[in-house]
């Protein structure tokens, strides 16, 4: 008999196949996951995700038989049938107490695995891309990091390495035989107490090159001296900053929040992808603005008139205190059912355009409608915001709007605004 | 034998598990005379035993996405804790494989070294089907060389390509295993001396009136008789036919072919004795470890826990529950092999009447052996099946009429129904019964090389529709040209369907 431990064994012989598996249920699964991103909260989505594939996405087609026209089954645990007997057929699933086991024949169910967060989102993501002026932002913004490079012998006193310093002090003094305080202290002593003459003059002498040869060789010396080094490199901006700017006055219903809901989280799960750190600002408004956490931004409603300008100077204040748009990607959203006071429109368009625009690298307006409304496309004249905002759509890059009533349409809206443009730099898909 | 404990507690060591084999080793040989592989034991993680799980059980499969999917199934299951793992897998090869996971508790490895190692080992060596059938020495050479031949094709040809052929060979390799041994080529003296004895009897019966016989216009059909017979058919292992007669498909896709039958070929047997291959272990793992708590070489907490597992194992839901998933193979195997043990040792006058062969004669082991050697499945149950088994079952036979209006109760667990209920149990395992009998009826050698397939009928199954018509899809690209399967019905000859595919341009 051997025992063989095969534990250390590189793990994960599966893998390749399951990407295989992946590439070729590929469409199914990016269907399972846009459907599963509807119905979960923003932080879910950057766990790990149970999708289910039915079968159609993998089918292992075999002959197999047809129930035929005679099923016999033999089954255990008779209780009171006896040779002859009629019995109904079971209804549902369980009430005739399995009677139906030959099962076989019937069609495979779908089934559910695990991906793992980056497969989901890899799917979740497929060929969204920042739009590329975005992309130019990026370059231009990159900033100068620097980085510890050793030591130098010169610099400046803040970045003196004492301990560095220390080291080469003391082991020149060990070198250069630097006499120590204590043989110092002990002649002085033993001078002091010293009655005969010739002995204390000898100490005497003693003392002094002593004194003389501690001056020569001081304690420290510039040559000593250490600086830590710091190297310049450029560093890529890797940090984003998303503002979720959402009218909740009275006439924002539960459905039209759940649309923009649907949306911020696309974009957040989508800049998380891009960023090493995204950071979220939820600003709500009616007539004034506020910043809130995510619960009160989703859940509660105001009621009052509408001021929309209100929640763009929010943002801009907000911009200029903590986020400077040098060293972060600024994205804003907007959901809105599109009503705002008439008085107010051409302040807003025009905070956006002059403050707003010039630092966010991309900012999208969604305007929400009741799912009763029909298709998109069939609505005409347009809300005040809409048309207030509609001068800006057609002039400015880093500006999108869309609307949308239901909820199968955020998907296909997100990716317009975030799919790849014509001409970037994107990498080819195979 | 000793009586020291062979391990104390859960834990386990590598000497734990040797003491625990050459324990086990002691009562498997000496007392059930088993004979078994040499083995060997592989102590794996979880996370192997699903890679494990996943290749369908073998430690080297080649690549293909199918078994990723069923990667992704057995985690995703396993990960919501439905259902736990194996705690074994144990391989057909000599030496015999068995893996033990590192996560089980020293109880539960010496259930696995009893159970896998001994029991399943010994069903390898000795089962006909086996012995027939899969070269247990060759295996893992042969999978490794199939690995990284088909690694090798998709460097070469492409995965894309490789793994269309693979779908293809895969859809079919239920009919890509022969059921009954081939007949072997004869040697060229055989030959020579029955070409002599042919000779001779031709003289023999050398009558010149047949010369006036008129010669009719049968030549043609002589032609085609000939190529029939070299094509072999009728032909019922459509993959071998595919390898060796397919017309458009290169050497390197013919061999691909011939891995995908082969290893069907190897899985076929473990198909058709799943009942007694589960049986002959669990009745040899509850023998074992019951010695060895006898003897004292496990503790009592042990043994209980080892208990618990196997009434887990043979638990065997009646059909009223609603976890009822069919009939527990190991349930069943147990329940008959002890039967017929108790048959061999203490029988009952109605036991004498139904098993005269084995009744009292007293050496349980002997029987059994002779009995897991010779038998499969349905066999095995069509003649092992007692009526006490089945009182004790409370079997009862249930038959659903197209278009009746209710479900009838054919036969119960009483004198007149014993024989029906197992002929239809046992019939339930007829693997021929289960898979359609399919076979390559005809090709038109001399126009468009069409082939055409027949499905025989039994009892109005017809083919499922859907899934014939997407095989049948993966069958023109192999072969190359048209392809036409008529079901017939087996009684009546009469061509109930036809399905037609042609080869994608």
């Amino acid at each position: 008999m051997r025992i063989v431990d095969r534990r250390l064994n590189p793990g994960g012989k599966s893998f390749s196949n399951r990407q295989r598996f992946l590439r070729r249920v590929r469409d199914t699964v990016a269907r399972a996951v846009r459907e599963a991103s509807r119905e979960r909260a923003i932080e879910d989505l950057e766990n790990e995700q149970e999708i289910t594939v039915p079968i159609d996405g993998a089918r292992e087609p075999v002959f197999r038989h047809t129930a035929g026209e005679r099923r016999d089954f033999v089954l255990p645990g008779n209780r009171d049938y006896i040779e002859g007997d009629l019995i109904d057929r079971p209804t549902g699933e369980n009430g005739g107490g399995g009677t139906e086991p030959g099962k076989g024949g019937g069609q495979e169910d779908a089934f559910r695995f695990v991906l793992t967060r980056e497969e989901f989102l890899s799917i979740f993501l497929d060929d969204l891309e920042l739009p590329d002026f975005a992309k130019r932002g990026l370059v231009d913004t990159q900033k100068l990091g620097s980085r510890r490079a050793g030591y130098t012998m010169s610099g400046t006193p803040a970045n003196l390495s004492l301990g560095r310093t220390m080291q080469r002090s003391l082991a020149r003094r060990i070198a250069m035989g630097r006499p120590r305080n204590q043989l110092v202290e002990r002649l002085e002593q033993e001078s002091a107490g010293s009655s005969d003459k010739d002995v204390a003059e000898r100490l005497a002498e003693e003392l002094r090159s002593v004194r003389a040869r501690r001056l020569r060789i001081p304690f420290l010396d510039p040559v000593d001296l250490r600086y830590r080094r710091f190297e310049r490199f450029p560093k890529p901006v890797a940090q984003a900053v998303m503002f979720c700017l959402m009218d909740v006055s009275g006439s924002m219903t539960e459905h039209m929040k759940d649309l923009a809901k649907r949306f911020f989280m696309l974009l957040h799960v989508f800049l998380t992808r891009r960023y090493q750190r995204v950071e979220i600002v939820f600003i709500r408004h009616t007539d004034e603005a506020q910043e809130v956490d995510e619960e009160t931004f989703f859940r509660s409603t105001e009621t009052g008139g509408t001021t929309v300008s209100s929640a763009l100077i929010e943002m801009d204040r907000i911009i200029t205190n903590r986020y400077d748009p040098v060293s972060w990607n600024i994205y804003g959203a907007q959901a809105s059912d599109g009503d705002n006071m008439m008085s107010d429109n051409d302040r807003t368009r025009a905070l956006l355009q002059e403050k707003i625009l010039p630092r966010c690298q991309y900012f999208a307006y969604l305007e929400v409608a009741n799912s009763n409304e029909a298709s998109p496309i069939s609505y005409f004249g347009g809300s005040s915001l809409w048309n207030a905002y509609a001068p800006l759509s057609a002039s400015t890059r880093n500006f999108q709007m869309r609307r949308v009533s239901r909820r199968d349409h955020i998907y296909p809206v997100f990716r317009e605004l975030f799919q790849r443009r014509e001409g970037a730099n994107a990498e080819t898909a195979t | 034998m000793s009586g020291d404990l062979l391990f104390e507690g859960k834990d386990w060591s590598f000497d734990t598990l040797q003491n625990i084999h050459d324990a086990v080793d002691v009562v498997a040989r000496q007392e059930l005379g088993l004979d078994t592989f040499p083995n060997q034991i592989e102590v794996i993680t979880a996370e192997q035993m699903l890679d494990a799980y996943a290749s369908t059980g073998m430690p080297l499969l080649y690549r293909h996405w199918s078994f990723g999917k069923r990667f992704a199934q057995y985690e995703g299951v396993y990960r919501a804790g439905l259902q736990g793992l194996a705690y074994e897998i144990v391989i057909n090869a000599n030496p015999c494989i068995a893996y033990v996971m590192e996560e089980n508790s020293a109880t539960m490895q010496a259930l696995v070294i009893a159970h896998a190692a001994f029991g399943h080992n010994h069903f390898f060596k000795n089962n006909y089907q086996f012995r027939q059938w899969t070269d247990a020495a060759g295996i893992l050479d042969y999978l490794s060389y199939a690995k990284n031949y088909i690694a090798a094709c998709e460097e070469r040809h492409g995965e894309a390509e490789v793994e269309r052929l693979l779908d293809a060979a895969h859809a079919l390799s239920a009919q890509g295993v022969d059921r009954y041994p081939r007949k072997r080529p004869i040697s060229l003296l055989e030959e020579e001396r029955r070409d002599r004895e042919r000779r001779a009897e031709n003289e023999r019966l050398y009558n010149d009136l047949w010369r006036t016989v008129p010669r009719g216009g049968d030549a043609p059909r002589r032609v085609i008789d000939h190529q029939r017979a070299l094509l072999q058919l009728p032909q019922e292992n459509i993959l071998y036919f595919l390898e060796k007669a397919a017309p458009k498909l290169q050497p390197w896709q013919r061999e691909v072919l011939r891995i995908v039958r082969l290893v069907a070929q190897y899985f076929y047997p473990q198909q058709q004795t799943k009942v007694m291959n589960e049986g002959c272990a669990t009745y040899c793992h509850y023998r074992i470890m019951t010695r060895l708590h006898e003897t004292g070489r496990i503790s009592d907490g042990s043994f209980l826990e080892f208990l618990q597992s196997h009434t887990n194992a043979i638990r065997q839901p009646t059909a009223h529950d609603p976890s009822y998933s069919g009939v527990n193979p190991y349930a069943l195997g147990f329940d008959m092999m002890c039967d017929i043990a108790r048959i061999v040792r203490d029988p009952t006058e109605e036991d004498r009447q139904w098993f005269p062969e084995i009744a009292g004669t007293g050496d349980e082991m002997a029987t059994l052996r002779e009995v897991w050697a010779n038998y499969r499945d349905d066999s095995f149950i069509a003649q092992f099946l007692s009526p006490h088994l089945m009182r004790k079952w409370r079997l009862f036979h249930i038959v659903d009429e197209e278009g009746a209006p209710k479900l009838k109760v054919e036969s119960i667990h009483n004198e007149r129904g014993y024989s029906d209920l197992r002929r239809s149990l046992a019939s339930d395992y007829e693997v021929g019964r289960n898979t359609p009998d399919i076979q390559v009826a005809d090709v038109d050698l001399a126009g468009s090389r069409r082939l055409v397939l027949h499905h025989r009928v039994f009892a109005g199954k017809l083919l499922e529709i859907v899934d014939a018509a997407l095989v049948l899809r993966h069958l023109t690209t192999l072969w190359g040209y048209d392809v036409v399967l008529e079901e017939i019905d087996a009684t009546t000859n009469e061509v109930l369907k036809a399905h037609m595919a042609s080869p994608e341009p």
